[in-house]
């Protein structure tokens, strides 16, 4: 039962990083590809009817969270605690730049909200990046089952790490140019004509970055937590977990040659796929490992009792239906290309 | 750990207060916009689709903040209360869990079609987007109270071996009673806001003499909705609040009511001032015998005072609960009289020519934020010393490693933060308000628009 709840977050974790990704990434490379204010509110509009959806991808994945995995939720958000308030402010920030950018047409309001869009976006992204870091490195649990981490200390692994390190760093940027590349495809898809062509430079130069990052970090992994290594040796079925991102990002790079834009964004969303199941094999049954394995946070020692879970299960079913309907249902109504002109007034703010 | 944990509670009193500034209007006027988009479907008559989209506009602004400000408080459960979140999340974790599965999402889609998509959609599916809106918000409020009623009075949980809490019937949580009579007047609470608001901005335009035709709509549409609110606040739904505290919190009934001492035909304060330490109300106007009979139905029933208890399980700031609550009831009768007299107005044709009365309906604004504030807080402050009634102390409940140092500094971080939304907030709304339901004609000469557009 609690597999089935580690899956099923894991899932939800995904679907926020597949969606709201596309628009953090659109908001990390808003000042590349788009040159005039003009071009910025196209940006925004392709994100503009479905970002609040899709960050409720995570609003929906911390509170299954918090029902399946209560002592995980408990140590993790308190141990994690200035990093994720600076999450909140920064989703705070961005969440109003995308809404109140166009409310006022003037040359001090747009720009402003503008820039405001593209830092916490970024920022976002490096910090999505280096909170999975500490994920897979591992925090200083003790046997009371929490941890509390600065947000750095003298950015190495030792005995006090912070949330930062050069690890953590490290797969921050990873994050953000794996993000800017995701962004990329997406705004190619849903533009047209400078804006489109930009972005399908920026997200071709990113994959480079991509490349040598998810190497690099890759590498680090194996090397930093040995659970990783001991779970595909254990399970080989895993190896085609890494093997899908592996397919799903040379596809990227063929796609984009053969300038097809609505593969090359799917081809992207099965890296992530990828990348994030083989993160989460990875780790399994750990939820939160501890530098000292001993203080781990698994699926057993973490979850909630049994009878809420197999409750859960039933209306998670039933919610989840409902939303993939409201999901193809929305991107739906929203399909095809946004406009070069801007809406008629009246229409919509 | 004292100092850290007021700093848990102050911020934790802070970011909600302040986070449900916006939900309470969006709830209620979800409600209105349902109601305005029938009205523009039954008679055909373009006028109210405009008044609809007008207040889409105020609604979107507000759900933008409500959305912003409402994700810290999902996240502080975890940062701030990772006790409590240990303890209990296996029992609140559902409804929280579900409030993001069938609400937000519900209301996350359809805001995005019922903002944008009117000409996609057409006029049957813009109705239906406004009533998942509706549906979505009004959903999501039930799923809060019902964790925050579990807090109040915890049902269908059990104890495990080693003291920690289960869910034990999934229908006990959801159903629990407390969670029926506090969402019935907490969305009642809403939908006074809604009016009041809606009834304020229609009396601006009525009293500056602009868009008369939706002053008039807004008016009566804020009255007439805003009376049946105002009366079922108090009765039931506020009544039966009243003895379910009573029943289940009697220390809690009487700190809220200024009770010190036990007796026989309890009389009710309607004003003075708790003095706690020698355990008496100053300057006290009273009703005599009106609290035993408002609770138990006797002119002589005997009521408990804080005296009946041990100190410890009074609640821990008995003056503010004292005056939260006082500030509630009182402001809630005067909604009444407010209500039932423009009522009164309208049905006598003389409402949209009652200079004063417009004045009042249009500085009665923030009243009902008050009054939903106050509402909340004696809800909140009543309950303690507890964090789940009976089971779980405050003080047990905060991070056990987050210092009260961290907690200031991100409690400042929000003020700062949420002093830089409220101005926008004041500038956006007033503007939508000024540019009123019909931006296009450029009717209202001495109106100079904020920004040139």
């Amino acid at each position: 039962m609690e597999t089935i709840w580690f899956c099923l977050v894991a899932v939800m974790v995904a679907m926020y990083v597949l969606l709201d990704g596309f628009d953090l990434g659109a908001g990390a490379i808003h000042f590349l590809v788009a040159r005039t204010s003009e071009e910025r509110r196209q940006v925004i509009a392709t994100i503009g009817p479905v970002w609040d959806g899709n960050e409720v991808w995570l609003l929906a994945a911390g509170g299954t969270l918090y029902f399946a995995f209560p002592a995980l939720y408990a140590s993790g958000f308190s141990g994690f605690y200035l990093p994720l308030m600076i999450v909140l402010w920064l989703l705070i920030l961005r969440g109003t730049a995308v809404e109140f950018r166009n409310h006022i047409q003037s040359p001090i309001w747009i720009p402003f909200w503008d820039f405001v869009f593209f830092l916490s976006s970024l920022l976002l992204a490096v910090f999505f990046g280096a909170a999975l870091g500490n994920v897979v490195r591992g925090v200083p649990l003790d046997q009371t089952g929490y941890f509390f981490e600065p947000l750095w200390t003298n950015f190495r692994l030792g005995e006090h790490t912070g949330v930062l390190d050069w690890f953590t760093i490290l797969v921050g940027v990873q994050a953000l140019l794996a993000l800017m590349m995701h962004g990329g495809l997406w705004v190619q898809l849903k533009t047209h004509g400078a804006v489109s062509e930009r972005a399908e430079k920026v997200a071709g130069r990113a994959w480079w970055g991509v490349l040598v990052m998810t190497a690099v970090v890759t590498g680090a992994t194996f090397v930093l937590q040995p659970q990783v290594i001991a779970n595909f040796h254990t399970w080989p079925a895993g190896y085609v977990l890494p093997l899908i991102a592996v397919a799903g990002f040379a596809a990227v790079k063929f796609e984009l040659h053969r300038k097809n834009e609505r593969n090359a964004f799917l081809a992207s969303c099965t890296y992530f796929l990828g990348m994030l199941t083989s993160v989460v094999f990875g780790v399994y049954p750990m939820v939160l490992p501890a530098r000292n394995p001993a203080f781990s946070l698994t699926v057993q020692n973490a979850k909630a009792a049994d009878y809420g879970l197999k409750i859960g299960l039933i209306w998670w079913v039933i919610g989840m239906a409902l939303v993939t309907v409201y999901f193809v249902y929305v991107y739906r109504s929203f399909a095809g290309k946004v406009s070069e002109t801007p809406d008629s007034p009246g229409h919509g703010d | 750990m004292g100092s850290a944990l007021d700093v848990h509670r102050l911020q934790f009193a802070f970011t909600v207060t302040y986070h449900y500034l916006f939900p309470q209007l969006t709830m209620g006027l979800a409600l209105l916009l349902v109601i305005l988009k029938t009205l523009a479907l039954r008679t055909g008559d373009e006028h109210y689709n405009r008044a609809a989209r007008f207040w889409a506009k105020i609604f979107g602004i507000n759900f933008a903040l409500g959305v912003v400000t409402g994700i810290p408080m999902e996240f502080q459960f975890g940062t701030n209360w990772a006790e409590f979140s240990k303890a209990a999340g296996g029992v609140i974790g559902q409804t929280l869990a579900m409030e993001g599965v069938f609400s937000f999402f519900l209301e996350s889609s359809f805001l995005g079609l019922f903002l944008y998509g009117e000409k996609r959609l057409g006029r049957i599916g813009h109705w239906w987007a406004a009533f998942f809106v509706f549906l979505g918000s009004w959903m999501s409020g039930y799923l809060i109270v019902a964790t925050d009623a579990w807090m109040q009075h915890p049902t269908g949980y059990r104890l495990n071996a080693s003291g920690g809490i289960e869910l034990a019937s999934y229908w006990h949580l959801i159903l629990n009673p407390w969670a029926l009579w506090q969402y019935a007047h907490n969305m009642l609470g809403a939908v006074q806001t809604g009016c009041f608001v809606m009834a304020a901005v229609g009396a601006f335009y009525l009293l500056t003499k602009r868009d008369l035709p939706y002053g008039r709509t807004f008016v009566r549409l804020g009255v007439l909705v805003g009376v049946v609110a105002a009366i079922l606040q108090l009765v039931p739904t506020g009544d039966f609040q009243g003895k379910m505290v009573a029943e289940n919190q009697p220390a809690t009934l009487a700190a809220m009511e200024g009770l010190f001492v036990s007796q026989e035909g309890a009389p009710l304060a309607i004003l003075g001032q708790p003095d706690v330490e020698k355990r008496q109300l100053d300057n006290p106007l009273q009703v005599p015998r009106m609290l035993s009979l408002l609770t138990y139905q006797h002119w002589s029933a005997h009521v408990q005072g804080l005296d009946a208890f041990p100190a410890n399980q009074w609640p821990d700031k008995i003056e503010l609960l004292y005056y939260s609550y006082h500030v509630m009831v009182g402001l809630g009768t005067i909604f009444i009289a407010v209500m039932v007299l423009s009522v009164f107005l309208l049905w006598r044709n003389k409402l949209y020519e009652s200079r004063w009365m417009l004045w009042i309906l249009m500085l009665s604004v923030p009243l009902p934020y008050i009054a939903n504030t106050a509402g909340w807080m004696t809800a909140e402050l009543g309950r303690q010393p507890w964090l789940i009634y009976g089971l779980l102390r405050t003080i047990h409940g905060a991070s056990p490693r987050v210092g009260a140092g961290n907690v200031w500094f991100t409690l400042l971080g929000f003020m700062g933060m949420y002093t830089v939304l409220s101005i926008l907030w004041l500038f956006l709304v007033y503007r939508e308000i000024e540019r009123g339901p019909e931006p296009e004609n450029a009717q209202h000469a001495g109106v100079t628009p904020l920004a040139a557009d």
